[in-house]
C-alpha cells in the first residue's frame, strides 16, 4: 500500500539512475551448464559405455560394432534420465532429455556427412598423389595399367567447357527473367514465376531424357558437349531464377523510389541501383547454381557420351565430364579404376566445396549490407563525387567572374 | 477566404480549359529494357513449356498403345507391348519412404539443435555446414553407399529381418516362404538405397526447417519462458506449432528430391520388374534408374515409353512441390506477432 501512495505522490517524470550509482556485476551465464549438469552427462556416458561392454562381453549374446554403439546410446539415455531425475522434476527431465536427443541428431548428421566427405577424399588420395592424374587422359591407359599412367585431364576440361556453355545461357537468361519478374511485373510475370517454380521439380534424369530425344535424336544425331551443356542449363535455369528472384525482391523499395524521384528512367534504375545493390546475392545464386550443375551426373549420362580422349570441341564427338567419369571408372571391378574413380570424385568434391566457399565469402549478405572493403570503396566514391562537385562549382564561378556585373543575374536565384 | 481563392485560381482562358493530359512517354532505353526483359521471360517460359509439351507429346504414343494398364502393369518390355510403371513406381516410392524415415528424425532434431540449442559462432558454422552439405554431388553419396555402407549395413539388415521378420515388409524369404540368412540376399536392396538417399536429402530438409523455426516470434518465446516453461515446453508450445508449415514443407521438398534421385540409386540397386514388398531383400527399381538403364538401347517406341514413365515421375514431384510450397506459404511463418 505504502508503495502505491508513494507512487501517486511522487512528482511525475522519469527518474534516470545516475550512471555511477548502479552496480554492475559479471553478466549471468543463462545458457551454459552447471557443474552438476555436466557431471550428469559425463557420468551417464561413462556408465553407459561400461554397461554395454559388460552386456556384450559377459551377460548377453550381443555382438557387432554398430550394435555396441546403439545399445550404448540407449543405455546412456536411460542412465542420463535416471541421474537427472534424482534432483529435478519431470518437466526438467523431459527438457534435458530432449536437448540430448537434438544434440545426438546433430552429432549423427554432421558425423555422417563429414565422414562421407572424408571417406571420399581419403580413398582418392591414392590417385591424387600421382601428378599425371591431372595432366594425362585415359586414352592410352587401360584398366590394368597402374595409377602412374592415365588421368582425368579430359574430364576436367570437359566439365569446364560444359559448365561454361550452361553458364553462358543460364546466367543472362536467368537474371534477365528475374529482373523481368521484379521490375516489369504483371500477369504474365506471375505465370512465368509459376512455370519456373514448377520446373524446379523436374527430375534431372527427365531433363536429360528431353535433351536426348529433342536435341540429339532430332538435330545433332550424336552426343556432344553442347547437348550436355544444354541439359545442365535446363537443370540450372530454374534454380538461378528462383534464387535471383528472392535476392531482387529484397532490394528496398525506397532505393528504387529515390532513383525514380531523381528522374532516372526505369532502365537506369535497374542498371545503377537495383542490380548493384543485389550484386553479392546474385553472384551467390549463380555460384550455387553452378555448384549444383557441376555435380549433376544423370543429365550428362544421357547426353555427353563417354570417351577416354581429350575433346575440346563441344559441337562434335563425345565429351566426358567429372561426375560421369567417376561413374564410368567405378563400373570397372579393377581396384586401380576404382581408385581413379575416388580420385575424380575427390577432385569434383573439392571443386564444388571451393565454389561454395567462394559464394559464401562473396555473398550471404542482404542488399546494402556491405563488407568492410565495399564500405571503403563506397566512401571513396562518395568523396570523389564531393571533389568533383566542388571542382565543378569552382569552375563555374571562375567562368562567371569575367562577366563582371552580370554575376548577379547569373545567380540561379 | 473566397477572395483568396479567387485570386489563387487561374483565370479561365480558352486554351487552359483543355485539361492537361498526364501521359508518360517511355524513353527509348526504357522501351528497349522492357522488351529485353520480357523476351527473357518469354524464352524461359518457352524452354520450360517445350520440355513439358515435348515430354507429353512423345509419351502419348506409348500411353495410347497401352492405356490405363500403364499404371498397373509390372513388366517393362515395350517390344511386346507389355509395359507399365506399377513395379518401378512402387520401388521409387519405397526408396523415398525409407529415405524419409531416416531423414525426418535427423533433420527435425538438427534443425531444433541449430535454432534453439546452439548459439553464437557454433551455430553460424553449423548452419554453413548444412548448406555446404546440400551442395555435395550425389555421385559422392553413391560411392559412399556402394563402397562403404553396403558392406557395413548388411548385419543390421539381417538383424532386423531376424527379429522383426513377423512384419511382412521386414521379412526376407525365398519363393517358398523360407527365410534367407546369407548376406548375399541383403545386398542392393531398397533399404540401402533409401538410407543413402535419406542422407542426401537431410541437409535440404534441415535448412528449410531451421529457417521456419528461427522465425518463431521472440515475443511468444519470451512469453512462454515468462510463464515458467522449460526450453522443451517453449519449443512444444511456440516453435513447433509455428514451424509446422516449415516441417511439412521441408519433408515434402525432401520427398521430391528423393523421388527424382538417379545416380546413387542406380549405382546401388539391382533392377527387377516385380513389386517387392520385402524392402531388405535384394532387388528394387526406380523410374529414374530405369531411364538411365534403358535409354541407350531403346527404340523409338521404347523411348516414348520411357518418356511416359518420366512424365509420371515429373507429375508426381510437381504435385508434391506445389503442395509443399503452398503449405509453407500458408503457414503462420508469414504472420507477425507483436514482438
Amino acid at each position: 500500500m505504502t508503495d502505491l501512495t508513494e507512487l501517486i505522490h511522487t512528482p511525475s517524470g522519469t527518474r534516470t539512475p545516475v550512471a555511477g550509482d548502479t552496480p554492475t556485476g559479471a553478466p549471468r551465464e543463462v545458457r551454459g551448464m552447471t557443474a552438476r549438469q555436466r557431471f550428469d552427462l559425463i557420468g551417464a556416458a561413462i556408465s553407459g559405455a561400461c554397461l554395454t561392454t559388460l552386456l556384450f562381453g559377459w551377460f548377453a549374446p550381443l555382438s557387432g560394432a554398430l550394435g555396441w554403439v546403439v545399445v550404448a546410446f540407449i543405455s546412456f539415455l536411460g542412465l542420463y534420465v535416471l541421474l537427472v531425475s534424482l534432483d529435478s522434476d519431470t518437466q526438467e527431465v523431459i527438457d534435458r532429455f530432449t536437448t540430448v536427443l537434438f544434440t545426438s541428431a546433430g552429432v549423427v548428421l554432421f558425423g555422417a556427412l563429414a565422414f562421407i566427405v572424408v571417406y571420399t577424399l581419403a580413398r582418392g588420395v591414392e590417385a591424387l598423389t600421382n601428378a599425371n592424374f591431372f595432366t594425362e587422359t585415359m586414352q592410352f591407359a587401360g584398366p590394368l595399367d597402374p595409377l602412374s599412367a592415365g588421368g582425368i585431364a579430359h574430364a576436367i576440361v570437359g566439365t569446364l567447357i560444359q559448365i561454361s556453355i550452361a553458364l553462358a545461357i543460364a546466367v543472362p537468361l536467368g537474371i534477365g527473367t528475374a529482373v523481368f519478374l521484379n521490375e516489369v511485373g504483371g500477369r504474365f510475370a506471375r505465370f512465368v514465376r509459376t512455370v519456373s517454380d514448377a520446373m524446379t521439380a523436374l527430375p534431372s534424369i527427365v531433363a536429360g531424357l528431353f535433351v536426348y530425344a529433342a536435341v540429339i535424336q532430332g538435330v545433332t544425331h550424336e552426343r556432344s558437349g553442347l547437348a550436355a551443356g544444354i541439359a545442365i542449363t535446363v537443370m540450372m535455369l530454374p534454380i538461378i531464377i528462383r534464387s535471383a528472384d528472392v535476392v531482387l525482391r529484397l532490394v528496398p523499395g525506397n532505393l528504387r523510389e529515390a532513383s525514380y524521384g531523381l528522374g532516372a528512367t526505369r532502365w537506369r534504375t535497374v542498371w545503377h541501383v537495383v542490380l548493384p545493390t543485389a550484386r553479392s546475392g546474385l553472384v551467390t545464386s549463380v555460384i550455387l547454381g553452378t555448384a549444383r550443375g557441376i555435380g549433376e551426373t544423370s543429365p550428362v549420362l544421357l547426353t555427353s557420351g563417354v570417351t577416354a580422349a581429350m575433346n575440346t570441341n563441344p559441337l562434335t564427338g563425345p565429351m566426358i565430364s567429372l561426375p560421369l567419369q567417376v561413374f564410368d571408372f567405378v563400373r570397372s571391378p579393377e581396384p586401380s579404376m576404382v581408385a581413379r574413380g575416388f580420385g575424380a570424385a575427390a577432385v569434383l568434391l573439392v571443386l564444388v566445396l571451393a565454389l561454395f566457399l567462394i559464394a559464401r565469402s562473396l555473398g550471404g549478405r542482404a542488399p546494402g549490407d556491405l563488407s568492410e572493403r565495399q564500405r571503403r570503396a563506397v566512401l571513396a566514391a562518395s568523396r570523389r563525387d564531393v571533389q568533383r562537385f566542388t571542382a565543378r562549382q569552382a569552375h563555374a564561378e571562375r567562368a562567371l567572374v569575367p562577366a563582371g556585373a552580370r554575376t548577379v543575374q547569373g545567380d540561379p536565384r | 477566404m473566397t477572395a483568396m481563392l479567387s485570386t489563387a485560381l487561374p483565370q479561365p482562358t480558352s486554351e487552359a480549359a483543355v485539361p492537361r493530359r498526364f501521359v508518360s512517354r517511355a524513353s527509348v532505353s526504357d522501351v528497349i529494357f522492357r522488351r529485353v526483359a520480357t523476351s527473357a521471360g518469354i524464352i524461359t517460359v518457352a524452354i520450360m513449356l517445350a520440355v513439358g509439351l515435348f515430354l507429353s507429346l512423345r509419351a502419348s504414343t506409348a500411353l495410347r498403345t497401352v492405356g490405363w494398364t500403364f499404371l498397373t502393369e509390372q513388366q517393362w518390355s515395350p517390344e511386346t507391348n507389355t509395359f507399365g510403371v506399377a513395379a518401378i513406381l512402387f520401388g521409387t516410392v519405397t526408396i523415398a519412404v525409407i529415405a524419409l524415415t531416416v531423414s525426418v528424425p535427423l533433420s527435425i532434431g538438427t534443425a531444433l539443435l541449430l535454432s534453439e540449442v546452439a548459439t553464437g559462432r557454433l551455430r553460424a558454422t553449423l548452419v554453413t555446414l548444412v548448406d555446404l552439405m546440400a551442395a555435395v554431388p550425389s555421385i559422392v553419396f553413391g560411392l559412399w553407399g556402394v563402397y562403404f555402407l553396403q558392406g557395413n549395413i548388411i548385419p543390421v539388415a539381417k538383424w532386423i529381418s531376424i527379429w522383426f521378420g513377423w512384419l511382412p515388409f521386414f521379412a526376407v524369404t525365398d519363393a517358398s516362404g523360407q527365410p534367407f540368412t546369407e548376406a548375399s540376399a541383403f545386398t542392393s536392396s531398397a533399404f540401402i538405397a533409401g538410407i543413402v538417399v535419406g542422407m542426401m536429402v537431410v541437409p535440404t530438409q534441415t535448412a528449410i526447417m531451421r529457417e521456419a523455426f528461427a522465425r518463431a516470434p521472440i515475443g511468444e518465446r519470451e512469453g512462454a519462458y515468462a510463464l515458467g516453461s522449460t526450453r522443451w515446453g517453449m519449443i512444444r508450445a511456440v516453435v513447433l506449432p509455428f514451424g509446422k508449415g516449415g516441417i511439412i514443407g521441408g519433408i515434402m521438398l525432401g520427398l521430391g528430391r528423393a523421388l527424382g534421385e538417379t545416380i546413387a540409386v542406380y549405382m546401388i540397386i539391382s533392377p527387377i520388374f516385380v513389386i517387392n514388398w520385402q524392402v531388405l531383400k535384394t532387388g528394387t527399381n526406380s523410374v529414374s534408374a530405369l531411364i538411365a538403364l534403358r535409354y541407350g538401347e531403346a527404340s523409338e517406341f521404347g523411348l516414348s515409353a520411357l518418356m511416359a514413365a518420366g512424365l509420371v515421375l515429373f507429375l508426381l514431384t510437381l504435385v508434391i512441390n506445389f503442395t509443399a510450397s503452398s503449405i509453407v506459404a500458408r503457414s503462420r511463418s508469414g504472420a507477425q506477432s507483436d514482438d
